[in-house]
């Protein structure tokens, strides 16, 4: 559609494309459900409001040289068109409940409403994180349970529960295996073993913590290369960041060897728990060696991301490392629920605090109420369903398409660049192509051990149907690039609300916020 | 199972086609050692009205913070959101959408992020904002690790106004690197102490205003200071509706700013998520964690909005990357720029204005309690008291009259010698009944 520039004239050239033949560009810029909407800096205006307030008492102020005297320049809009304007602005948005969204390693499921419903009930969404502990014991309840589902559920002993995202929970693992490998004295231990096919996070956690990075290859069938892995244990090894089921899409088969290797050198495992919703009810990490492991509450138990959060990455812990745990966390007191918030009231030695209170208390009524809804049979039968989606998919593209790797995935299903190989198509014109197609794209470019990935994890929330539409969309799209229609794939999408965007303009010549048009004459002169 | 759409038909024609004749064969790869048999000890599948029935069971365990005349803030505030707000970040299309890496299909998201950009700087008096951080407490912790990286300096200073969680997640994330952080004991009217430790080596100060004690902290002699010595100075906002009143940190001379915005668009929620504000000078904004939304065009010349200056994030640079940051506060930031919008520079002066006068009237009122002393010299809408009787067994009593008068401050931290000081906040959702309850229970504790 076109949008408005900034003068308010509709700027794409009125020359009918020759595929549209016989359309004309609208007046308005928009078309019919697609409708143009402005900045609401280019709207609103700073005498508009759409709230209203009880009377302000008619006493001074006290606020001295403090007070606020310019104007800070925030427009408002009135209900109606605050209304308008961010609904137009959702239309412009792919989403989960419009369609099939096979982020590989992203895990765009269905998500349930009631969880929303109950996270909103007052005794949970109306409470204050610091009010007495005797007005806040449904909450500390539902945090115990969520903790007991959590550890049963992953065999582990223990959990913390306040990291606020996955990436927070990486932290928190590995902190807490600094923490407990500078109790014991191993201060020499400051390298840390991550597979090339990790997720980016997991080096940057590392180096956050004070760790460097040891890079580990991948073997042809993408995995962890074992003899590489030996090859790299030494004294100085303070342990192993691993992705299980991994980026590729596989499960580690040597993950017990690979967690007594690391045992052996003194190391620690951490496991990236993002794809933990493939083995939910089949596998417990804590049976496989595992030390510490964030769980995407986002992901796995699907707590809505968002747009991008937010997110909650609850941390569980071996034996070895729960002591070093940070706070605040739950403990049962006979009948009443207590919040440990200080190191000093700790059994262990906690590594201290993530963040200001006690984690993402939305997201654990959200993820508790998903667990419930599926029970321990339900769970499983998601996890089934999830690994059964994604080699259908498998099965059904390989060929026109071109795998990975061999034999089974778990959740979501690897392809290679080859099937475009003298196509002129890459993998970003094929994932774009997809967009005009009403799919969102996969996963693509990672993992960075495959040339040109396109990594597909449909969930289990995708009907045969769905999947069978897809599977046929998709193959008539590599069918289409060895055909040699490149210029279905250059342009797309053509159907999306806007063409393909300026990504290096955006990068070079960063506009970062809307000015006031005086301010931008300035700047420009 | 009313998620899961398979059904046992359709997954036995899946599993053919697959080529197997079980799912157990799919899992293969799996060691046998830790393969479990049948499920694991937990509850079955409950329907949806059995689960919502053990909820609200729960719930109601609770004494909840719209039952009770309610004064808690200390880093989190209650106030009202409209309804809009809600129904809006309920849109399945903002709700189950994914980070906008597709930006031609999610303009919607990447609009209202730079809308919020835009709000978020033009309220903390910055240049630029990204797009969200978990909360305000993490965002002040990037923000030290940020100044560590523009001055190439290693020392920090937190005044003794910081919120003590705040100072002790900021510890956290810098404990393993080389950051060294000099702590001045918390009181209530002395964020001015930082000064003297500025020196030639460090890299900033962290000032909270309104300070964890409600007090209206001065940032421009600070500032001054600071620049003297090339420090930069990290300004924290935990009430960022006293920004509708008064000077944003960026007119103070701050340097960054970082800021819990929970007030604006979020509810309580126990203490999360919330979502942390992180704005700063232009000059930083390669050194700044997070994500950033920015303006492009589109091959027709459109204009649209992108995720962008990404070399910074942990999925290009990973181990050079300025933070492990991966996720934004995305649909807390919505909520945020929705409510914004709908107050706007008219409405979030009135709801300010509206804020530090009825605290004002409580303070006053309180003020001539026997036993009670207000104790914060200029404040917005957050005060402490010094009570006669140790403050959190005060707290107790009241509790149980189902009075929730504030935050002890000894909970924040029972090692700085203030067990007595209360911290009492009001917002436009406290009533003058909830002034009376407050007050006659007080009466009655002391």
């Amino acid at each position: 559609m076109n949008t408005l520039n900034k003068q308010g004239r509709p700027s794409r050239p009125a020359v009918a494309q020759a595929e549209n033949e016989g359309q004309f560009e609208t007046f308005s810029g928009s078309k019919a459900l697609q409708q143009t909407e402005l900045l609401l800096f280019d709207r609103g205006d700073n005498e508009r409001t759409g709230v209203d307030l009880p009377e302000t008492p008619d006493i001074a102020d006290d606020l001295g040289d403090f007070a606020r005297k310019d104007a800070i320049g925030l427009p408002g809009l009135t209900e109606p068109e605050a209304m308008r304007h961010y609904v137009r602005l959702s239309q412009k948005n792919y989403a989960i409940d419009l369609g099939v969204y096979p982020l590989g390693s992203c895990t765009m499921k269905h998500n349930p409403r009631l969880n929303e419903k109950m996270a909103r009930l007052p005794g949970f969404g109306d409470l204050h994180p610091l009010q007495p502990e005797s007005t806040v014991q449904g909450a500390l309840a539902l945090m115990d349970q969520l903790s007991h589902w959590l550890t049963t559920l992953t065999g582990m002993p223990a959990v913390a529960l306040s990291p606020k995202a996955g990436a927070h929970g990486e932290l928190c693992g590995m902190l807490a295996i600094r923490a407990k490998l500078d109790a014991d004295g191993q201060t020499k231990r400051r390298r840390v073993l991550v597979p090339d096919s990790a997720h980016g996070t997991n080096p940057a956690t590392a180096v956050q913590c004070g760790f460097t990075v040891d890079e580990i290859p991948s073997d042809d069938t993408g995995r962890v290369d074992l003899e590489a892995l030996k090859g790299k244990l030494g004294d100085d090894v303070a342990g192993i960041m691993l992705t299980n089921p991994n980026t590729c899409g596989l499960f580690e088969r040597d993950i017990r060897t690979i967690a007594d290797l690391i045992h052996e050198a003194g190391g620690y495992f951490y496991c990236d728990g993002a794809n933990f919703n493939a083995i939910v009810g089949r596998v417990r990490p804590g049976d496989l060696g595992v030390d510490a492991m964030h769980i995407n509450l986002h992901k796995t138990f699907s707590t809505p991301h968002g747009g991008g959060g937010p997110g909650a990455g609850p941390t569980v812990f071996s034996d070895a490392l729960a002591p070093y745990a940070p706070v605040p966390y739950v403990v049962k007191d006979g009948d009443k629920w207590k919040l440990v918030e200080r190191n000093e009231d700790a059994e262990g030695a906690p590594f201290g605090r993530m963040s200001a209170f006690h984690g993402q208390m939305g997201m654990f009524v959200r993820a508790l109420s998903y667990m419930m809804s599926h029970g321990a049979d339900g769970l499983k039968q998601a996890s089934e369903d999830a690994v059964l989606n994604a080699n259908y998919l498998l099965a059904l593209l390989d060929g026109p398409m071109t795998r990975a790797f061999d034999g089974y995935c778990m959740h979501e299903a690897l392809f290679n660049d080859n099937f475009l190989k003298d196509t002129g198509v890459e993998t970003l014109d094929f994932a774009k192509a997809m967009i005009d197609e009403g799919y969102h794209p996969m996963t693509m470019y990672f993992p960075l051990v495959v040339h040109g990935a396109l990594l597909i994890e449909p969930t289990e929330s995708e009907s045969k149907t769905s999947l069978d539409r897809f599977a046929d969309t998709l193959l008539a799209l590599a069918e289409a690039a060895k055909a040699g229609e490149t210029e279905r794939f250059k342009q797309a999408p053509v159907h999306a609300p806007l063409r393909r965007l300026d990504e290096t303009r955006a990068a070079r010549q960063p506009v970062l916020r809307w000015k006031p048009a005086e301010a931008e004459a300035q700047a420009a002169q | 199972m009313r998620y899961l759409p398979l059904s046992d038909a359709e997954r036995g024609e899946m599993m053919k086609t697959i080529g197997v004749s079980s799912i157990d064969e799919i899992f293969s790869d799996v060691p046998e050692s830790a393969r479990l048999d049948g499920l694991i000890d937990l509850p079955r599948q409950k329907s949806e009205m059995e689960v919502e029935r053990a909820l609200r069971k729960l719930s109601n365990m609770s004494l909840s913070a719209g039952e009770a005349p309610f004064f808690c803030g200390a880093g989190a505030y209650r106030h009202h959101v409209p309804a809009s707000v809600d129904h809006i970040i309920q849109r399945s299309e903002f709700l189950t959408a994914y980070t906008p890496y597709q930006p031609e299909i999610s303009q919607g998201t990447l609009q209202t992020l730079f809308e919020f950009q835009t709000q978020v700087a033009l309220l903390t008096g910055m240049e630029v904002a990204n797009a969200s951080m978990y909360d305000g407490s993490t965002s002040t912790a990037e923000a030290v690790l940020m100044a560590a990286r523009v001055t190439r300096r290693n020392k920090c200073v937190f005044a003794p106004g910081l919120h003590p969680h705040y100072a002790e997640a900021t510890q956290m994330l810098a404990r393993t690197t080389d950051i060294d952080i000099t702590e001045i004991p918390s009181a209530i009217d002395a964020d001015a102490q930082v000064i003297d430790q500025i020196d030639d080596e460090t890299a900033c100060v962290v000032v909270q205003t309104p300070n964890v004690f409600g007090t209206l902290v001065d940032l421009e002699l600070i500032a001054k200071a600071a620049h003297e010595k090339g420090a930069l100075v990290i300004a924290v906002v935990t009430e960022v509706v006293s920004l509708g009143a008064v000077k944003s940190p960026g007119e103070m001379g701050a340097d960054i700013v970082t800021a819990e915005g929970q007030s604006i668009g979020n509810p309580l929620t126990f203490g999360g998520p919330y979502v942390g504000l992180f704005a700063c000078r232009e000059k930083f904004v390669r050194q700044m964690p997070g994500r950033l939304a920015g303006e492009t065009v589109d091959a027709d010349g459109n204009r649209g909005f992108v995720l962008t200056l990404s070399t910074r994030e942990q999925h290009i640079r990973r181990g050079r990357a300025t933070s492990n940051i991966c996720t934004n506060a995305g649909l807390c930031a919505l909520a945020w720029t929705i409510h914004m919008t709908l107050l706007g520079e008219k409405g979030l002066r009135e709801l300010a204005t509206l804020n530090h006068r009825r605290a004002r009237q409580l303070a006053e009122r309180l003020g001539k309690l026997d036993g009670v002393e207000v104790v914060t010299p200029r404040f917005f809408n957050e005060f402490a008291l010094r009570l006669a009787k140790p403050a959190a067994g005060v707290v107790e009593t009241l509790a149980a009259q189902n009075v929730l008068a504030g935050v002890p401050f000894s909970r924040l931290d029972p090692n700085a010698g203030l067990h007595d000081i209360l911290l009492v906040a009001v917002t436009e959702t406290v009533t003058d009944d909830d002034f009376d309850a407050l007050e006659n229970a007080l009466k009655g504790a002391l």
